[in-house]
């Protein structure tokens, strides 16, 4: 570990008033982070200690969703009454992550910006665009049995490693920040990651010196909701694939459908295709299969993790004939 | 080395059919006690090779080298010496050791780190102020290197495989005719399983704590399970006489195999200490664990099994491939327990060792069984199939009543009994067809279980004080099996001196030299040293009382013969002291010596997925006396978590084009955690084995994990029908095999 500096802030704006030095970043739970400095997959020169600032609260909102403090532990969120009554998705999704103790240091905000599980950006003498820019991606044509078959690109094929923000994903979460600025901003989802392309180190939209002070959730979803996580051993194990899947259903039909999917991509992946496949459809297997093509349509595997796509096809299958009771 | 005064020495050469244990009436034998040692540990008072604490101590960091295979042209020391907290950077070409040592070797390991032999070998150790300087400063080390050729490929280097030299187990066994017995059998299976490397991964990473002491001796608190031998390879690799190095391994937080020699962290922190004249302290990052200490090959086994029509073997082949780096000859004994388990004419059992510029390969858990018992246990299930008969009445009609390749009996055997036993308490008859269970798919599966039995030269010294208590000193170690416990209850039941009044001191080659643990023989060799030694001392308390040895009772802390009841702290006068001494004899060679066992597994295999998730299991093991009812079931409590590993999980990844072991940490190789173990059940026949020593007891450790893969692999087959021969069962094998869901 390189050495740092350390400072502590106690509220937002001063955090994002200490965070503008160069080489700064911010820790809250250190989950991930301490252990890739360790490594020195990262190495900051400053760290700002985020884990005190009162933002551990979740609050009903105005729209009859809620607003989730970041520094909410996972934990937490996990059993909170409100969430499992109305974001059961969430809930599930986080229980299938890491372990109790991690799950009791892990914070809100900090999960939906783990660092990849890729076996090759933890290891400094190999190649990696993430962690090196312009050195190379030694994944590809390597071990890659936990890597990504979309949205990939020639320079990287990481996979996001959270659950929680696969459930968020699905929830059509919103992000909410404080800038260095002091402007506030809210980003969706859907629009917070970014794909790899030729810059696979930028993993999302946030500014330098951005500070996430919020996740904020929709109302309630109408329909059913699960979360079915794959892996290799029952627990503490990143998944192979996850669903995170929302259904309603009316006269018999599917209403409404929000699909995001774990392991598969280089963020909380979202297909359009998948729902529309789904949308006005009754529940059929061939209905699934048709939702489960598209989901794969564009897949690619690179040897190792080619059982992804059998395996992505399998189990969103199952998850819509859990939620559709077909 | 062990010819000490009052010394009572026992060279197994005959059978020892009286045991003590049998005829004490303390009742401290077979108990289920708790660990002496728990307290400690869970208090964290046990003080482990990393934790010891001395003035003025520095803290080194390995550094590993970045390439597969080379050498190392210079290190810009200079980079890092100005770093905070940097006192220096200490390499070593020469004596530096390029791999670990195997067990029980008291020569030094190879030796010269400017030759690259693999991704990961130690080339050099930064020492600071602290771990975090040491660690930093040695990430940055700017090294330059000549890469080399190297051979990261095990396909490549297959047409250069060889016989290895013989070890326990031959290189190469052949008896009669396989290739004519499969030939002419109406049943036969010629398959070919394989397993991947497989890391110990023992919770604690090596460490090493290197002291000069004034006379120019040597003291290293390490993490080792066998003091006696490692403080000779120590020497050797240093170029000191064996005297004048003291290794001290009190505590061992979990060996398998991987702490049985030396490893690189050890003569690194020796030689940086008397460079920098202030002690050092080397843990090994957990990376360096898996990429520079040892690894249990990979194998490649093709089983033939030929069976005549009513299920009797006429024909045992088993054939491996394994690998290990260039002119390292220790090769995982594959067939170690093929040799002795199944009657059989014909047999073949041989190892082709592929040299590989991998990290070396050596013991783990069951060297030899562990995955040899993969290949057979499932080919015997193939052959069970095919011949329409129970995976259990095949086993049982081919139990061998003599050694089938020695021709001499064995010692205690109990293979049907356990099988027998198994298959009634498992409810074996209800054995499922097809069984659903909502989107699960059921199914049951066994194997037996065999592990060698070995016997190793060991002494021990136990002293009585007057005031009544005793101490037990040995060179043994614990390595979180329970030796503490075992040895006092011992001693305990043989002198009458309740365990809480025992003192152990392990752990320390000061102590009288022992084997140490490994190969599952420490309970019966140490135990038989302190079993030697309180025999002598009985007697001497028995002349202090005027009886004879046989009249004399000792029972809570009391002697009491000839109608008279004195303290043994009084008769003990100023204090007695006999050491014990065991070695193997003639009957090492004129019987066969293993312990038994049956393992039983149900499991479920999601038809979706194709996860699989073990849903009970029962082992039934005979293993002689069992000397501590609790220990000896958590002994086998992970051995068959280790199986469930071996079955399921457990793979090193290779990097096929650069030697570089992938996934080197706990999060990416995959041992069971506590939600992959479901109910375990243990149960063990009682048995006594007069031939292996005076205490009757034969090694357990590694039972429990000979074969139990094999019933996880084999209740998979039943639940789906698809036969995976390639280890370990992950889901994506099965998948193509389960039901279409379109």
């Amino acid at each position: 570990m390189k050495s740092f500096i350390y400072e502590k802030a106690d509220t937002p704006e001063a955090a994002v008033r200490d965070i503008a030095t160069d080489g700064a970043r911010f820790i809250a739970g250190g989950t991930n982070l301490l252990d890739l400095m360790k490594l020195q997959v990262e190495t900051p020169a400053k760290l700002v200690d985020i884990s005190r600032l009162d933002l551990a609260t979740i609050d009903d909102a105005e729209d009859g969703g809620l607003l989730i403090g970041a520094m909410v532990p996972n934990s937490d969120l996990a059993a909170d009454p409100r969430v499992i009554a109305n974001y059961e998705v969430l809930s599930r999704a986080l229980l299938a992550g890491a372990s109790g103790q991690l799950r009791n240091k892990a914070s809100t905000g900090g999960n939906l910006l783990q660092r990849t599980r890729c076996y090759y950006f933890y290891d400094l003498a190999s190649r990696c665009n993430k962690r090196s820019p312009g050195s190379g991606c030694d994944a590809i044509g390597g071990i890659n049995r936990i890597l990504a078959v979309l949205g990939t690109s020639e320079h990287c094929i990481a996979t996001h490693p959270s659950d929680m923000a696969v459930a968020m994903r699905a929830l059509d979460a919103t992000i909410v920040t404080l800038k260095a600025d002091g402007d506030r901003r809210r980003i969706p989802i859907h629009d917070f990651y970014r794909l790899p392309g030729d810059t696979p180190h930028i993993e999302t939209v946030l500014e330098r010196g951005e500070l996430i002070t919020h996740i904020a959730l929709p109302k309630p979803p109408s329909g059913r909701q699960s979360y079915r996580k794959v892996r290799d051993r029952a627990s503490y194990a990143f998944a192979l694939v996850s669903v995170a899947g929302i259904i309603g259903m009316e006269s018999g039909r599917i209403a409404n459908a929000s699909l995001a999917f774990g392991g598969l991509g280089p963020m909380p992946w979202r297909d359009p295709a998948v729902e529309a496949a789904l949308i006005g459809q009754a529940p059929t297997i061939d209905a699934f299969a048709a939702a489960a093509d598209a989901l794969v349509a564009d897949a690619k595997g690179h040897g190792s993790n080619d059982f992804k796509l059998p395996l992505a096809r399998r189990t969103l299958i199952a998850v819509l004939r859990d939620l559709t009771g077909a | 080395m062990f010819g000490l005064g009052t010394t009572n020495s026992l060279t197994m050469d005959k059978p020892h059919p009286s045991s003590l244990l049998d005829t004490g009436v303390q009742g401290a034998i077979s108990r289920p006690f708790d660990r002496v040692d728990g307290p400690k540990k869970v208090s964290g008072a046990a003080t482990y090779a990393a934790e010891y604490e001395f003035d003025n101590l520095a803290y080194g960091f390995l550094v590993s080298a970045r390439i597969g295979a080379g050498k190392v042209v210079s290190i810009d020391a200079d980079a890092v010496r100005s770093l905070p907290g940097v006192i220096d950077v200490v390499w070593d070409f020469k004596r530096f050791i390029r791999v670990a040592g195997q067990g029980g070797e008291t020569k030094a390991p190879t030796q010269g780190v400017q030759e690259i032999a693999f991704s990961g070998e130690i080339i050099a150790i930064v020492v600071a102020e602290s771990y975090e300087a040491a660690r930093d400063a040695a990430l940055q080390l700017p090294v330059t290197y000549e890469a080399g050729q190297g051979v990261f490929d095990l396909a490549v280097n297959r047409d250069e495989a060889y016989t290895p030299p013989d070890l326990v187990t031959p290189g190469h066994f052949a008896q009669g005719d396989v290739d004519k017995a499969m030939a002419e059998a109406p049943v036969s299976i010629d398959v070919t399983y394989t397993t991947p490397s497989q890391n110990s991964a023992a919770m604690e990473p090596h460490a090493s704590t290197a002291v000069w002491e004034e006379d120019g001796s040597l003291t290293l608190y390490g993490a080792y399970q066998m003091p006696t031998s490692d403080a000779s390879q120590l020497a050797k690799s240093l170029g000191l006489s064996a005297k004048k190095v003291r290794i001290v391994s009190r505590y061992i937080g979990g060996g398998f195999g991987s702490k049985l020699g030396i490893a690189p962290e050890s003569v690194a922190a020796a030689i940086a200490a008397k460079q920098v004249g202030r002690p050092v302290k080397a843990v090994m990052a957990r990376q360096q664990v898996f990429e520079a200490t040892v690894r249990r090959s990979n194998t490649e086994q093709r089983l033939r099994l030929a069976a005549n029509a009513d299920g009797r073997l006429a024909a045992i082949g088993q054939e491996s491939y394994v690998s290990n780096q260039p002119g390292e000859d220790y090769f995982e004994p594959v067939g170690i327990g093929t040799h002795m388990l199944y009657a059989g004419e014909n047999r073949l059992i041989s190892h082709l060792q592929i040299p590989v510029n991998y990290v070396l390969s050596g013991s783990m858990r069951a060297p030899g069984e562990a995955v040899g018992m993969i290949g057979l246990e499932c080919a015997m299930d193939e052959l069970a199939e095919r011949l329409g008969m129970d995976p259990v009445a095949l086993r049982k009609l081919n139990d061998a009543s003599i050694d089938p390749e020695k021709g001499v009996p064995f010692s205690s055997r109990s293979l049907t009994a356990a099988l027998d036993e198994g298959a009634r308490r498992f409810g074996w008859k209800e054995r499922p067809v097809a069984r659903r269970d909502g989107e699960w798919l059921v199914g049951m599966g066994m194997a037996s279980a065999v592990r060698g039995n070995m016997l190793m030269e060991s002494s021990a010294k136990v002293e009585i004080h007057p005031d009544g208590s005793a101490t037990v000193s040995s060179a043994m170690t614990d390595i979180g099996t329970g030796s503490y416990t075992i040895l006092a209850q011992i001693a305990s039941e043989i002198l009458g001196i309740p365990v809480a009044r025992i003192t152990l001191e392990l752990g320390d080659t000061n102590a009288p030299p022992a084997a140490g643990s490994g190969g599952s023989w420490g309970a019966g060799s140490s135990g038989s040293a302190v079993y030697l030694a309180c025999e002598m001392l009985k007697d001497k308390l028995a002349k202090a009382m005027d009886v004879e040895a046989d009249a004399l009772t000792l029972k809570d802390g009391m002697a009491i013969g000839a109608n008279r009841s004195v303290s043994i702290g009084e008769l003990a006068g100023e204090g007695l002291e006999a050491t014990g001494h065991i070695k193997p004899g003639k009957q090492e060679k004129e019987t066969t010596q293993a312990s038994f066992g049956a393992h039983f597994a149900e499991v479920g295999v999601n038809m979706v997925t194709g996860e699989i998730r073990v849903r009970r299991m029962l082992g039934v093991f005979a293993a002689g006396r069992v000397l501590n009812a609790k220990t000896a079931r958590s002994q086998c409590l992970g051995g068959m978590t280790f199986g469930i590993g071996a079955a399921l999980t457990e793979e090193l990844y290779h990097d096929t084009r650069n030697g570089k072991l992938v996934n080197h940490d706990l999060a990416e190789y995959h041992v069971p955690v506590n939600a992959d173990v479901p109910q375990l059940e243990v149960h063990f026949l009682q048995e006594r084995d007069i031939h292996a020593n005076p205490i009757h007891a034969k090694g357990i450790g590694e039972l429990g994990i000979s074969g139990a893969a094999a019933a996880v692999a084999n209740a998979v087959y039943n639940a789906t029908g698809v036969r995976v021969r390639e280890f370990p069962i992950t889901l994506d094998k099965l998948l193509a095999g389960l039901p279409d869901m379109k």
